[in-house]
């Protein structure tokens, strides 16, 4: 049963995402090991284990980036545990400058504002490659698909860089 | 026979009867119990009226004391008064700062702290479990009957070590732990129940030795923890030593102090440490051994103390929003909870940095054993119709170290729990039948900056040729938050054997040692005891069985499967009814295994009315 079946929603991209939060708050309801805590060793194991599946799944649909992953794993070659760098001579450039961009923060006269405007266009990016992994998704283009899930992979892992570099230098 | 008579419909007087069950908040100063009755939780009072039992806990010659009564000898007997044992909890003997204890340390031969006292050199645990059994006695006779449940509150913050030392001790106190509960999420259940308020709120939790912060969403009885953060070294005992050590510079006292103006100081320090929560300044005397000494503590000097480590909470409630996604404006609500919320420069900055005034109007000394008391009546089962839901997160990643020593985190922070992760490893030499694995919590790269967990090897590996096993280790986080791990090499599909070794905590055995000497203490039949416990486990499997067979058997199992089981339970009744603990036990695992098959299938059809949007019944 894959995770989109566990929640009883069609194999795509697009989302509700209320729905899937209605969805998991009832499906905790009836499998959280909390009902069976008055219950046998054996219950609580296999509530446990029912009830971890269900959070697995439901953060893995939540999260768009695992989302896509995981759909380009079911529907075509699961990418996630990949060691190789994407081949593309324009984005290997554009990766060396963001992360020099990224170094010059601190040396920079206004950090929480240079931070601020990177996080800002990076959510734009994300947001742009989402829809390009969309359209790609539904023509069944999944060579394609698979390197623009590979170029957000990039933009994610710079974004959480950012992130650290923003708890480092600005602790109130 | 008394089986057939449950067994039949409508006669389900048995699994409808209502439980004693307890939450207890186990304070690093204070500790509490309260229980659900006639619909509504209270805090339980002792024979003089009060609810809050001080965790001071005294090893006299005519026995053990815990509370007010032993808080009043401290200064008089002060090596065996022990106070805050809380922060000791799940720590190395390195970790602690001796100098701040008014106690005699000594280190144990697998590196624990021990507090040596005239009843011996006594481990945190064993001192905690005193507290509880003190607690545990009161809502015993309170409430008029054995206690079938408790639910004990930790600090959110607390990792493993600390979570299963708590749980030891209520093992060797004798209770039957429900549920760890977060307290902080304990105090959101209290506050959103009787607040009825959706949305988002924060918990700021300063108590005495721990710091929590907690971020929930609260949605029609499901409280869901969108991330916590914290320091579970940080509270207001530390308010304290900040004053103790004013005094201490202020009368010029040099070099160790003995034990008796340690305490005495400590003492001082929290009573100045209170008044100026009404008062401007405060004046502290201190005349003890061959010391004289008056002087002036005014708010702002405490002011100035204390800023520090109030910054030190606002930066963790910082990460915790950006954690939790949301920003302060989108907090609903900010509940102060801890004795510490009580000072006055606490408040004025919590109140700055979420730019609205925190709420202060419930108790936050009760609040924590409110909430636990209504979670352990539900979870007991006096509410088969309870809409509570609870969704906390694991506060620490959990990690492997990995060559170089550096750690690859497994389960990130704030995942909500519970949670199970693989992670697949090989074995790099022919014919490797074992492995070790080093578990570690914390967000750092580097094993020395994070929190040893535990070592866990593996044996029972089927010998292969190097690098060909695949063996897949399951990381299991449960409700309460406790890691278990499992391993099984695929291609075989043998389980391995796992052996842990705890980096900060007891071995079962020692667990089990302390149960015999505690028992042997205060002269309980140890055999008669533990069958009593047993009896009572095979009972709770009966009785829940027998529901389910009510409910689903006929539906989910075939008839020979419904006879099978039906026979098991019987078997077990008589096994019950005259054997002894180990043979109430096999017949225990026999049924379990019995049963797994029908268990899963229960939980299927569960989630499958689930997505159909039906009710489903519970257990």
């Amino acid at each position: 049963m894959n995770h989109f079946e566990l929640f009883g929603l069609p194999v795509s991209f697009e989302l509700d995402s209320t729905s899937l939060a209605v969805t998991y708050r009832e499906l905790q309801r009836t499998l959280h090991p909390d009902n069976f805590a008055a219950g046998t060793e054996r219950e609580r194991l296999v509530a446990v284990q029912k009830s971890s599946q269900v959070n697995d799944a439901y953060s893995i649909l939540k999260s768009s980036i695992q989302r896509a992953e995981y759909l380009l794993a079911i529907l075509h070659e699961d990418i996630r545990g990949e060691q190789k760098t994407l081949q593309d001579p324009m984005f290997l450039m554009l990766q060396m400058e963001q992360h020099e961009r990224l170094e010059d923060i601190p040396n920079s006269a206004d950090p929480e504002q240079e931070i601020a405007d990177f996080d800002d266009e990076l959510s734009q990016s994300i947001k742009q490659y989402l829809q390009e992994f969309a359209i790609l998704l539904n023509d069944e283009n999944f060579i394609a698909a698979a390197d623009v899930v590979r170029k957000l992979k990039f933009v994610y892992k710079l974004q959480a860089q950012l992130s650290t570099l923003e708890d480092s230098l600005l602790d109130y | 026979m008394a089986l057939l008579q449950i067994a039949e419909p409508g006669q389900t007087a048995a699994p409808h009867e209502h439980k004693l069950a307890v939450g207890i908040d186990l304070g690093t100063t204070n500790s509490l119990v309260a229980s659900v009755r006639s619909g509504s939780a209270e805090t339980l009072v002792d024979a003089n009226g009060q609810d809050i039992l001080p965790s001071v806990v005294r090893y006299g010659v005519d026995g053990v004391t815990v509370g007010q009564a032993a808080a009043e000898q401290a200064v008089i007997d002060p090596q065996n008064t022990i106070s805050s044992v809380k922060r000791l909890m799940g720590k190395g003997f390195a970790d602690v700062d001796a100098s701040r204890i008014p106690n005699v340390l000594v280190e144990s031969e697998s590196g624990q702290p021990l507090l040596k006292t005239t009843a011996g050199e006594l481990n945190p645990v064993q001192v905690s479990a005193e507290i509880l059994k003190s607690l545990a006695e009161r809502a015993t006779k309170t409430l008029g009957g054995d206690l079938s449940g408790v639910v004990i509150t930790v600090p959110a913050y607390f990792d493993d070590a600390q979570r299963q030392g708590t749980k030891d001790a209520a093992n060797i106190a004798g209770l039957h732990v429900l549920r760890l509960l977060n307290e902080p999420t304990a105090a959101a259940i209290a506050y959103g129940l009787d607040a009825g308020k959706e949305g988002v709120i924060a918990v700021y939790d300063l108590g005495g030795g721990t710091f929590d912060i907690s971020i929930l969403r609260l949605h029609k009885g499901v409280f869901e923890v969108l991330a916590t953060g914290g320091d579970s070294a940080l509270g207001g005992d530390d308010f304290d030593h900040l004053i103790v050590d004013w005094i201490s510079e202020s009368a010029q006292l040099t070099g160790e102090q003995p034990l008796n103006v340690q305490r005495t100081l400590l003492d001082q320090a929290k009573a100045a440490k209170q008044a100026l929560s009404d008062s401007d300044s405060i004046t502290i005397e201190l005349a003890i051994n061959d010391i004289n000494w008056q002087g002036e503590l005014t708010r702002a000097d405490f002011d100035a103390l204390i800023a520090p480590l109030i910054k030190r909470t606002l930066t963790a409630c910082r990460r915790s929003l950006k954690d939790a996604e949301v920003t302060k404006d989108d907090v609903l609500e900010v509940v102060m909870v801890g004795g510490s919320t009580r000072v006055p420069l606490v408040r004025n900055k919590v109140g700055e940095f979420f730019t609205r005034e925190p709420l202060t109007s419930i108790n936050p000394d009760k609040v924590v054993a409110i909430g636990a008391a209504i979670q352990a009546d539900v979870l007991a089962g006096n509410k088969p119709d309870s809409e509570l839901l609870l969704l906390d997160v694991t506060p620490l990643s959990l990690g492997l170290e990995t060559m170089g020593g550096l750690v690859e985190k497994v389960v990130p922070r704030n995942t909500t729990i519970p949670v199970a992760r693989a992670q697949e490893f090989t074995t790099f030499k022919d014919g490797q039948t074992a492995m070790t694995i080093h578990v570690l919590q914390g967000e750092r790269e580097l094993v020395t900056d994070c929190r040893s967990l535990a070592r866990f090897s593996l044996t029972g590996i089927p010998p292969m040729a190097a690098g060909a096993a695949h063996i897949r280790v399951t990381f299991q986080v449960d409700a309460d938050g406790l890691l278990s791990v499992s391993a099984m090499e695929k291609s075989s599909g043998v389980s391995a054997e796992i052996q842990v070794k705890p980096s900060y905590g007891l071995a079962d055995d020692e667990v089990a040692n302390m149960l015999r000497d505690s028992m042997t203490f205060a002269k309980q039949d140890v055999t008669a005891r533990m069958l009593a416990e047993q009896q009572l486990e095979a009972d709770r499997v009966m009785e829940s069985l027998i529901g389910a067979l009510q409910q689903d058997g006929k539906k989910l199992l075939s008839e020979v499967e419904y006879n099978d089981i039906e026979s098991a339970i019987q078997k077990l009744y008589q096994v019950r009814q005259n054997g002894d603990v180990d043979s109430i036990k096999n017949e225990i695992e026999v049924v379990d295994q019995l049963t797994q098959e029908f268990a899963a299938r229960r939980m299927d059809a569960s989630i499958r009315s689930a997505l159909q949007g039906q009710s489903v019944d519970k257990v």
